[in-house]
């Protein structure tokens, strides 16, 4: 049986925050198979927050284990999608449609609407 | 010669040199893919270089030779001693043709039946016959592939890096990729995450991110590098600008430290590179896999494989290939004229003269505001004046490397076993200085090789290892450099040379002289031990050659040496002979400059040492017998000196003395200029300069009153 754990980061996702958001996403990871991070109330994300994210995904492949992340806010969706990673963490977003003509231009085919 | 010719003649005379020390060391610690490498390297970039100047029997030359080095390369040919030979054979016979190059002449028949045997000798080494290979494998692909050629792409392509302090620094990558789509349109983005670190070293403040990116833009490539300004410390910014040469460019991708495969993949996703571009790349090296020890890289298939297309092609892209190897270190040099170092040199030396001149001036004038205006401008010319010598420094590595060859040829001629053992190749010299170092120092080696070390069988037979060492050593020592030649041969027997030299009368039947008075004698005119005389060394002529040449650069030279163990000839050379720091002291109305280097300590000649002084010339220096030589007698002044007089103790060849002087009168910049023919047999004078005020000073030769101080007192303790 996995266990499943819910968590969700309620601060904003910045280098100011990334050494105890590091912390807490790694101990949540130990202590379960499934994480599923909720991002919606991330209002602001930078570099070093995405590099967390990042450092988790794969820390969670390595270990046989699998990380989630879900409703992603809007600072989460732009980084990612700037930054072109929403492939290697494959997991649904909701793209607005306003959001969708002001951003995608040049990576449309990226753009499709949900990313599974 | 056009400017194309003298760049060519310039680049492969270096790149010979580096291929013959790549080769003897070869020869000494076998062959390793990365020297073979870089000697097929360079043979290629002579072969391209040859082929932009059009001078074909260079490139007919160096075609076999490349093909052969190739061979070696991908492991068909295994170099042996005998195959090295060849090579360096060979080396040699471009220096030739490459000469011609020079002297603008087609090389004599003498040369070219050189060339040929050359030639022959690396094709019976070739079991391929030479052009085939290379041909197959170009026919085999498409024609159509633009190796060596451009990128198919249209875009821009950025290569990012970012360094670890970057976010700490308030800077966030994706600013700059919002900034670049202000910029135009970023056509594919990879970001590469392969460099975060596992979770414990993992830093959340550090940055470990990279970025391929696919860019189209108007924009000019500085434009597009003024976008990283703000990081250009912090991160490794790569731009090609659309249809760049492919070679170029996958030369610097391997330099990346992500896996060249997988950036070939994500190159091709963003569509930097077409399918067909890695392909070619890719399986020609899958192809040579057959031989493990020899994997060239992606880069070198492809600038391989341009050989063959048109030469001048691939001249230009070996050598930007080349280029990017090297950007580092070649970045960071500029080749100036010397003719130009010189004028800038002698230009410093007039502005320290005059700034010291202004420095008297506001002195005497008394106004504080000018004085310090003045010493202000004065320091700054000091440190001008030390930075412009500084660009005259070069280290003495470089001749000290090309002993190697030396070494090696003469060995084996004279059928010995001897190693070369280089140390302090850092330790830096004026250029003019190591220039005329050549000659002696070769002649010293060669003496070495020749007289010093015995055969192995002697060696042996003495219970010392068959194989001798040479050394080459080289440090600073007080304001000059010091040069070694150490070997570990016979040494010199001392009875021979003292009985060789009363045979010669060039010592009296009762004179007694001390060791290193002895091991002097080598150094004069017609004087050779050797019971041997070869066509190296042992004629007689050459010690007393070395000695003056060594004199006339204001050095010295000695030697050691014990019988049965070894001997060490040591150079002690100025490090410049320009400018320098001197001593400024007064004798009666007159000046002197004792350079500084060599001063040790001043102190007073007190009034009960004076008394005692009238007799002797040494004084008690703290238990120490410190010889004196007195700047009145020595010069001849003949106004009578104050009441006070000084010792400045100075030191040469760790050997010290003092001069007697009535005034110290400081530091003092001095450019050296030389003194006319007429007083070159005065001795203890070793140039003059012009100070502030415009009246002449006398630089004082410290070595040779060194030596004058000694034979004062061995007379002194004789009689």
């Amino acid at each position: 049986m996995k266990s499943q754990h819910k968590t969700s980061i309620s601060e904003d996702m910045t280098i100011y925050n990334a050494a105890a958001q590091k912390q807490m996403l790694l101990d949540a990871l130990a202590d379960c198979d499934e994480l599923d991070i909720d991002l919606s109330q991330v209002s602001e994300m930078d570099t070093a927050g995405l590099q967390i994210l990042l450092l988790t995904k794969r820390e969670a492949i390595k270990a046989n284990k699998t990380v989630r992340l879900s409703a992603h806010s809007k600072a989460v969706t732009e980084l990612l999608d700037l930054y072109n990673m929403a492939s290697y963490f494959g997991d649904p977003m909701v793209i607005m449609a306003s959001e969708h003509t002001a951003v995608s231009e040049g990576k449309s085919e990226h753009k499709a609407g949900l990313y599974l | 010669m056009d400017a194309i010719q003298q760049a060519f003649v310039v680049e492969s005379r270096e790149l010979l040199q580096m291929m013959e020390d790549k080769l003897l060391q070869m020869e000494g610690g076998g062959a390793d893919p990365d020297t073979i490498n870089a000697i097929f390297r360079a043979a290629h970039t002579i072969k391209g270089g040859a082929g932009v100047i059009d001078c074909k029997f260079i490139v007919e030359f160096t075609h076999v030779l490349e093909n052969l080095l190739d061979e070696m390369r991908t492991g068909t040919v295994t170099s042996d001693r005998e195959l090295i030979e060849v090579l360096l054979a060979c080396s040699d016979q471009l220096g030739t043709l490459i000469g011609c190059v020079e002297s603008e002449s087609e090389p004599d028949d003498d040369i070219n039946k050189v060339s040929l045997s050359l030639r022959d000798k690396l094709q019976h080494y070739l079991r391929i016959p030479s052009v085939t290979s290379h041909e197959v494998a170009l026919s085999g692909e498409n024609v159509h592939i633009s190796v060596g050629g451009e990128m198919e792409s249209d875009n821009w392509h950025i290569s990012l890096r970012f360094g670890p302090d970057v976010l700490r620094k308030g800077m966030d990558p994706a600013s700059f990729m919002r900034y670049l789509m202000e910029l135009g349109k970023i056509v594919h983005l990879t970001t590469l995450p392969d460099a975060i670190p596992d979770a414990i070293d993992m830093d959340a403040e550090s940055c470990y991110l990279g970025f391929e990116i696919s860019y189209q833009s108007e924009a000019d490539k500085s434009r597009i590098e003024s976008v990283f300004d703000f990081v250009r410390d912090d991160c490794v910014v790569q731009i090609w600008p659309p249809h760049s040469k492919l070679a170029d460019f996958i030369s610097s991708i391997e330099a990346l430290p992500e896996d060249t495969m997988r950036l070939g993949e994500i190159l091709i996703k963003s569509g930097a590179l077409t399918r067909n571009e890695l392909d070619l790349a890719l399986n020609t090296q899958s192809d040579r896999q057959g031989d493990p020890s020899s994997q060239p890289k992606i880069g070198d298939v492809l600038v391989n494989q341009g050989a063959v297309t048109a030469e001048v092609v691939e001249a230009a892209a070996v050598k930007q290939g080349r280029i990017n190897e090297k950007k580092t270190i070649e970045s960071q040099l500029i080749r100036v004229q010397a003719a130009k170092l010189d004028q800038l040199i002698d230009l410093v030396g007039e502005m320290v003269i005059a700034s010291a001149g202004a420095n008297m001036l506001a002195r005497k004038s008394g106004e504080t505001a000018l004085v310090e205006s003045t010493s202000v401008i004065s320091m700054l010319v000091e440190q001008i004046r030390d930075s412009t010598l500084q660009l005259r420094m070069v280290q003495i590595g470089d001749s000290f490397t090309r002993f190697q060859r030396v070494v090696h040829d003469t060995s084996r001629e004279l059928g010995k076993d001897i190693e070369l053992v280089i140390s302090g190749s850092e330790a830096e010299l004026d250029k003019s200085v190591v220039e005329k170092l050549g000659d002696p120092l070769m002649h010293l080696v060669r003496n070495a090789l020749d007289h010093g070390i015995e055969l192995p069988e002697v060696r042996t037979a003495k219970g010392k290892p068959a194989r001798g060492t040479l050394r080459l050593n080289a440090y600073h020592e007080s304001g000059s450099i010091v040069i070694e030649i150490i070997d570990d041969g016979a040494g010199m027997n001392r009875e021979k040379i003292l009985s060789k030299a009363h045979e010669r009368e060039l010592i009296g039947p009762n004179q007694t002289l001390s060791d290193s008075e002895i091991y002097g004698l080598i150094f004069e005119p017609g004087f050779s031990t050797a019971d041997k005389v070869t066509n190296i060394s042992g004629r007689g002529v050459g010690l007393d050659v070395v000695k003056r040449n060594i004199t006339a650069l204001r050095g010295s030279v000695e030697v050691e040496s014990h019988e049965g163990v070894g001997s060490t000839f040591r150079i002690r050379l100025p490090l410049t002979l320009a400018i320098i720091d001197g001593f400024l002291v007064g004798v009666g109305r007159a000046s002197y400059v004792i350079p500084l280097g060599t001063v040790v300590e001043c102190i007073e000649l007190s009034e009960k040492d004076r008394a005692e002084t009238l007799s002797r010339q040494y004084i008690n220096l703290r238990g120490e017998v410190l010889p004196f030589v007195r700047m009145r007698e020595q010069f001849e002044v003949a106004e009578p000196g104050g009441r006070r007089e000084n010792i400045v103790v100075v030191q040469y060849a760790g050997q010290k003395i003092g001069l007697v002087v009535d005034e110290l009168m400081g530091e003092f910049q001095t450019v050296i200029k030389p003194l006319g023919s007429i007083f070159k047999h005065i001795k203890g004078i070793g140039g003059s300069t012009i100070l502030g005020s415009g009246d002449v000073a006398l630089i004082l030769d410290v070595q040779s009153l060194v030596a004058l101080a000694a034979v004062h007192q061995n007379r002194m303790q004789a009689a």
